[in-house]
């Protein structure tokens, strides 16, 4: 019986401190297109150097549904996300999607390694001031931005968000031909 | 007996993680190092009294982006250079500067800058250092409340 006190007594011992040191994260909602000051206007046209050095035009992917995501290897919130993106890659792939991820590191060491290490499917650039400027400021981190085959911002999504509604605008907008 | 060495260590390490979660928990919100976008704001706009050193501890692109007037830019407190870079621009300084570290990059509970820096400058023995609470980014807890900012170095 005392044993049992004993276990009960550490393991809610434990948990206090696991929520201490873990406090519940805000999940900020998803801001649809609507709130971005580019929804509906042309997506900002780039051209950079993918990490192999190839050219990465955003104007090569007109016709297809592009993810443009700003993200950074220490941005743990991009972490999250990441995963998610390779899976979609591959799963919608065939029916048009395309992933893009801009990487707001300060070089591109950290950015291959994390390339290599989440097995990225997709091409990433390192971004600039200018291309940061041209999407409205890249403020923070991640900012994810959907745009349709006609090359338009679609949606805007800062922060943390649910993937799951990502995803659902994604498969509306590769619905629609 | 048994039993007994068991619970101790148990408890051994309880203690060990709280002692490390209430470090963490200097900066948790709502703490007195913490200092709010609008207080901040009051104290660089206030014609008298002391203004603090404020140094920016998160990426450079961001920074370039957009930075808070007077701010000077030391590098992410997440790498040992920014880290280097941090503990040579406070070194002559009196350990009762009123210095003001932020990011911004991500969410305030995501953000891998702040703590490392201020624990930095608490280690060196800085009494007087704040950090801006930026609860989601700096986009939109500074300059999308129309605050003051400049580009660029």
């Amino acid at each position: 019986m005392r044993r049992a006190v004993l276990i009960v007594v550490a393991v809610a011992l434990l948990i206090g401190i696991w929520k201490l040191s873990h406090p519940a994260q805000p999940r900020k909602s998803g801001l649809g297109g609507a709130s971005s000051s580019l929804g509906g206007a042309p997506a900002p046209d780039f051209s950079l150097p993918d990490l192999d050095g190839k050219p990465l035009d955003l104007t090569n992917y007109r016709g297809k549904v592009v993810l443009l995501d700003f993200w950074a290897t220490w941005c743990t919130p991009c972490r999250d996300e990441i995963p998610h993106f390779v899976e979609w890659q591959d799963k919608y792939r065939e029916q048009g999607l395309q992933v893009i991820g801009i990487s707001m590191d300060d070089g591109p060491k950290p950015v291959r390694e994390f390339y290599r290490e989440f097995k990225m499917n997709y091409p990433v650039a390192l971004g600039t001031e200018k291309l940061a400027a041209s999407y409205g400021g890249v403020l923070g981190l991640p900012i994810t931005f959907l745009i349709d085959r006609d090359g338009r911002v679609a949606a805007k999504f800062v922060g943390a968000v649910e993937m799951s509604s990502v995803e659902q605008q994604i498969k509306s907008l590769l619905q629609a031909k | 007996m048994k039993m007994f060495v068991r619970f101790a260590l148990m408890l051994t390490l309880a203690l060990a993680a709280a002692t490390a979660a209430l470090a963490q928990s200097e900066l948790a919100p709502g703490s007195a190092q913490l200092l709010n976008p609008e207080d901040l704001l009051k104290i660089i706009q206030a014609p008298k009294g002391e203004k603090p050193l404020i140094l920016n501890v998160g990426p450079s692109l961001l920074y370039m982006q957009a930075h808070i007037p007077g701010a000077e830019y030391i590098g992410a407190g997440s790498d040992a250079q920014g880290i280097g870079t941090l503990r040579r621009r406070v070194k002559s300084l009196p350990h009762n500067t009123f210095i003001v570290l932020y990011c911004g990059c991500c969410p305030w509970s995501h953000c891998p800058n702040v703590h490392p820096a201020y624990n930095e400058l608490h280690k060196a023995g800085f009494t007087n250092v704040k950090v801006l609470y930026i609860a989601d980014n700096f986009g939109a807890d500074w300059v999308d409340k129309g605050y003051p900012t400049i580009k660029g170095q």
